[in-house]
């Protein structure tokens, strides 16, 4: 590892950015939170469990989950066209995956939950802060949980590894380039979610893997202290 | 999700699972052992670069062709790239008509994201002037019969055809491109991010399954690597993985991608 690796914003290795959650933001949802990340701002809402429609897609062995993960046209520099496309389409799926796990969907046959995601402001980690605030919300509704999922970015700058990416470090190009990793994690440590784009060698990854949990373990407390707090005020 | 159709029945499922169980397949084949590779070039005469691709009954055709275009704001020196995957109604009755459905927007992302990621295409080199005009390299894929892994058969494909395209001619007044191939190929370099994707059926992880067995697959790990160097991973569908797991996973990828290497190099 090199010696001295130093972040454009002066963060530790290891030290994520600032990070603030918030429970029940949505008032007309059944459950609802904001997830902030540095610079990275996502809401999301839940309604249900409600009827399936269309009625055809209702499966009486079990409840099930869709997820909507959507970007706001001005969250980033250059604006993006408004209403869905391939990426987000994927990252709704994604997300789906990351928190299907943890949902005891079979107690709501023919029903369905639905997760609304959207990125206010945009600076790279959209779909964790994106999945962290969707658990938060499903905690919120009252989704019956068999645990809590956390998700992050591990991201590799050069031969260095990194916690808790910024876009600035997202387009870091000197040496081996960026390489990012996001993970979500349930707190007893099951990977639910796992994508990378970049260079990277297999011992490596697992190192990667490891610095996931330890960050995991720290957005987990932020969630666990934001639902608590929602306790407190009602 | 309704438009995942499954097709194998729950009493031959359940017999997949046991025979895995004991590390068996029905076809003979060891866990990590993938079908034979049969790559056959130049299947369409006007596409740049084609390949019919066969692992088993799984068959894809992919096809390269090439445009002029505008560089992307953030990469003015390069040229661009696209990867899409049509699940064609011919191909298996879990396809349908209309316009595609997640699978096949997953597939063409992640066969996109391997071959962008890992270096294989020199996209400087693309760059007809900086700024203004670059070339487009599109890469297509259909699916012609699903007998499973559909995924990695179509990242083989892509690489052969990748490999083997050349670039059309470029009448640089007219500013557009006359249908004449060149003797000129897509700048590639010689790292090759070869696909796996690595299933856990019951307790087993296993590789390139047949359409039975990737029915009863619950997670899908799919891995673009090269010499030992991952360039992409997805994690696909709904079960976790344990942490020693996921690392094991990347190790069932290193060896699998070696093997899988060398049967591909026999059409290089």
């Amino acid at each position: 590892m090199t010696a001295k690796f130093t972040r454009p914003d002066g963060r530790g290795l290891k030290e994520l950015r600032s990070t603030e959650a918030k429970v029940g933001i949505i008032p007309n949802a059944d459950g609802s939170a904001m997830f902030r990340s540095g610079d990275t701002i996502a809401y999301a809402a839940v309604y249900g469990p409600k009827k399936m429609h269309p009625q055809h897609q209702q499966d009486p062995a079990t409840g099930q989950i869709r997820c909507t993960y959507n970007m706001n046209s001005f969250s980033v520099s250059d604006r993006i066209k408004p209403g869905i496309n391939r990426r987000s389409m994927e990252i709704s799926e994604i997300t789906k995956w990351a928190l299907e796990p943890v949902l005891m969907l079979e107690k709501f046959p023919n029903q369905v939950v639905d997760v609304f995601i959207n990125i206010i402001q945009a600076d790279a980690g959209t779909r964790c802060a994106g999945i962290n605030a969707a658990a938060l919300a499903l905690a919120h509704a009252g989704i019956p949980m068999k645990d809590m999922v956390s998700s992050i970015s591990i991201g590799k700058l050069d031969k260095t590894l990194v916690v808790d990416l910024t876009k600035e470090e997202e387009d870091y190009h000197e040496g081996e380039g960026p390489t990012d990793i996001p993970i979500s994690m349930t707190s007893s440590g099951k990977i639910t979610h796992f994508q990378l784009d970049g260079k990277i060698g297999v011992e490596q990854i697992k190192e990667a893997i490891d610095m996931a949990k330890e960050a995991c373990q720290k957005i987990y407390e932020i969630q666990k202290k934001a639902l608590k707090e929602s306790i407190k005020e009602e | 999700m309704v438009d995942k159709v499954r097709t194998t029945d729950r009493v031959t499922g359940e017999r997949i699972a046991k025979y895995l169980s004991e590390g068996k397949r029905f076809d003979g084949r060891g866990p990590l052992d993938f079908r034979k590779i049969i790559v056959e070039k130049g299947i369409s005469k006007k596409a740049e670069g084609s390949v019919r691709v066969k692992l088993g009954e799984t068959e894809v055709i992919v096809g390269v062709k090439l445009g002029i275009g505008e560089p992307y704001p953030d990469s003015p020196n390069k040229g661009n790239f696209m990867v899409t995957a049509e699940l064609l109604p011919l191909s298996s009755p879990r396809f349908e008509n209309g316009p595609p459905k997640f699978e096949a927007i997953e597939l063409g992302r992640v066969v996109d994201r391997g071959l962008r990621e890992s270096g294989f295409i020199d996209f400087e080199k693309l760059c007809i002037k900086e700024g203004e005009k670059v070339w487009t390299v599109f890469v297509d894929v259909y699916s012609i019969n699903d007998g499973g892994n559909l995924m990695d058969a179509a990242a083989l494909g892509a690489i052969i055809a990748l490999k083997i395209a050349k670039l059309p001619k470029y009448d640089e007044e007219q500013n557009k491109i006359v249908f004449e191939l060149t003797n000129k190929p897509i700048p590639i370099t010689d790292i090759i991010p070869i696909p796996v994707s690595v299933h856990k059926v019951g307790d087993a992880f296993l590789v390139d399954p047949t359409r039975e067995e990737e029915d009863l697959s619950k997670t899908r790990v799919t891995i673009g690597i090269s010499n030992g160097i991952i360039s992409s991973v997805q994690k696909s569908n709904s079960e976790s993985l344990s942490i020693d797991e996921m690392k094991k996973v990347f190790e069932i990828a290193n060896e699998v991608s070696k093997k899988t290497l060398k049967e591909l190099q026999k059409y290089f």
